[in-house]
């Protein structure tokens, strides 16, 4: 397989939130800033590599029938280690995600990628998908979280844009979240079209 | 894919092997960064009790005080400039949030006014709630402010309610809960006072 494809293809063709539309929760939940947006799409990218490698490297030794929680296991290892992590050197930002780093656990896209792919292709392949899909994902949180915050407290990576009188509140509150992706995947796939 | 027979035997091992292991990474990870952890805490509060109060040399024992419900603990750290008592930080709270809970780093003077506060944990509305941050130490309307005031001659209570306090605009709920954490947080103050001058006067 053609490796540069192989890493693109998370960005556009198979964005894991615009596209396969998973991952949904802490898509919804984290994005009002781009920086929490930023943090959860790398924290989740950490994850997704690390057990993308893993899972590809032990498959041949699992027995199907325990692949399921035995995936489930190496993922939320990997988590659990980004969680202390977090909490140990960035403090701040763990007080923002803190809430959302253990649901990267059930988060559908890394148990989907060790299941869909890692388990079926070799390492060098798994580890550029982890990559792709996470950096995909990254892409899409910053995207939606940049464009909630400046509609919605009129800052962009915590730099003031434009005076906070002019904001629509409603963009950095839940149902704004669903509004801009909304918007955004009629975008995308408006672009896919072409 | 082509992976070992489904066999009893084989998945015991290969479920033990992985939790095995898992367990293992997770514990030196976990003793690794124990330390770490504990100071980043330490920092946040002991930064927390910077701002709240005007400069000060040391920090004395912490009292610990038990709050009314009987559950929580209200903390009190006593701090000190040339050996004379400047103030205190109060680490107070309330669940009568938006979201529920509330953890505030309240600075009390020698007089029992308010130096200052920092709102430490909170679940609120961004963009709404989240502005108690900012709205009540804004030193441009003193209306709404708490800096310098004293719950014994203001009525710490938002101006809806027939308080002295602007409370913030479509956090009604949010303003009155705050207010309580500093209520609460005068309260251990005074307690504190008490026991003080109690046991100076022996």
């Amino acid at each position: 397989m053609n490796q540069w494809k192989n890493f693109t293809k998370g960005f556009i063709k198979e964005n894991p939130v615009f596209v396969l539309l998973l991952g949904m929760c802490p898509t919804l939940g984290v994005t009002s800033s781009a920086i929490n947006g930023l943090g959860m799409g790398l924290a989740t990218t950490f994850v997704l590599v690390m057990s993308n490698i893993v899972v590809s490297i032990i498959k041949k030794q699992i027995p199907d029938k325990v692949r399921i929680p035995s995936f489930i296991v190496i993922i939320a290892t990997f988590v659990t280690i980004v969680e202390l992590a977090m909490e140990a050197y960035l403090p701040s930002l763990f007080k923002s995600l803190g809430l959302f780093i253990p649901l990267i656990v059930v988060n559908c896209i890394v148990l989907g990628r060790a299941e869909a792919f890692a388990s079926k292709n070799n390492l060098v392949s798994s580890v550029v998908d982890g990559f792709g899909i996470g950096f995909g994902f990254s892409f899409a949180l910053v995207l939606l979280g940049g464009i909630r915050e400046l509609l919605g407290s009129g800052k962009l990576f915590s730099i003031t844009v434009y005076p906070e009188d002019y904001v629509t509140l409603l963009f950095v509150l839940a149902p704004g979240a669903f509004i801009v992706l909304g918007y955004l995947i009629a975008i995308i796939n408006r672009i896919k079209k072409d | 894919m082509a992976g070992r027979e489904s066999n009893f035997r084989n998945m015991v091992i290969t479920l033990f092997l992985v939790t095995f292991v898992a367990a293992g990474a997770l514990g030196l990870v976990y003793e690794f960064t124990k330390e770490a952890i504990a100071e980043a805490k330490l920092k946040a509060q002991s930064e927390a009790i910077e701002k709240v109060l005007p400069s000060f040399e040391e920090l004395g024992e912490t009292f610990k005080v038990a709050a009314e419900n009987g559950e929580d603990t209200i903390e009190i750290f006593p701090a000190y400039q040339d050996d004379q008592l400047v103030g205190y930080a109060v680490k107070t709270f309330t669940n009568q949030g938006y979201s529920g809970y509330i953890s505030i780093m309240a600075g009390i003077d020698n007089s029992g006014n308010f130096t200052g506060y920092e709102v430490l944990e909170h679940d609120e509305t961004p963009g709404l709630g989240s502005k108690m941050n900012e709205w009540f130490r804004n030193e441009e309307k003193p209306a709404q402010s708490v800096i310098g005031k004293n719950p014994e001659s203001t009525e710490f209570e938002v101006t809806k309610d027939g308080g002295d306090i602007d409370g913030i605009t479509a956090s009604t709920i949010t303003s009155r809960a705050f207010l309580e954490a500093l209520k609460r947080a005068y309260r251990a103050y005074e307690e504190q006072e008490d026991l003080n001058t109690g046991s100076a006067g022996q």
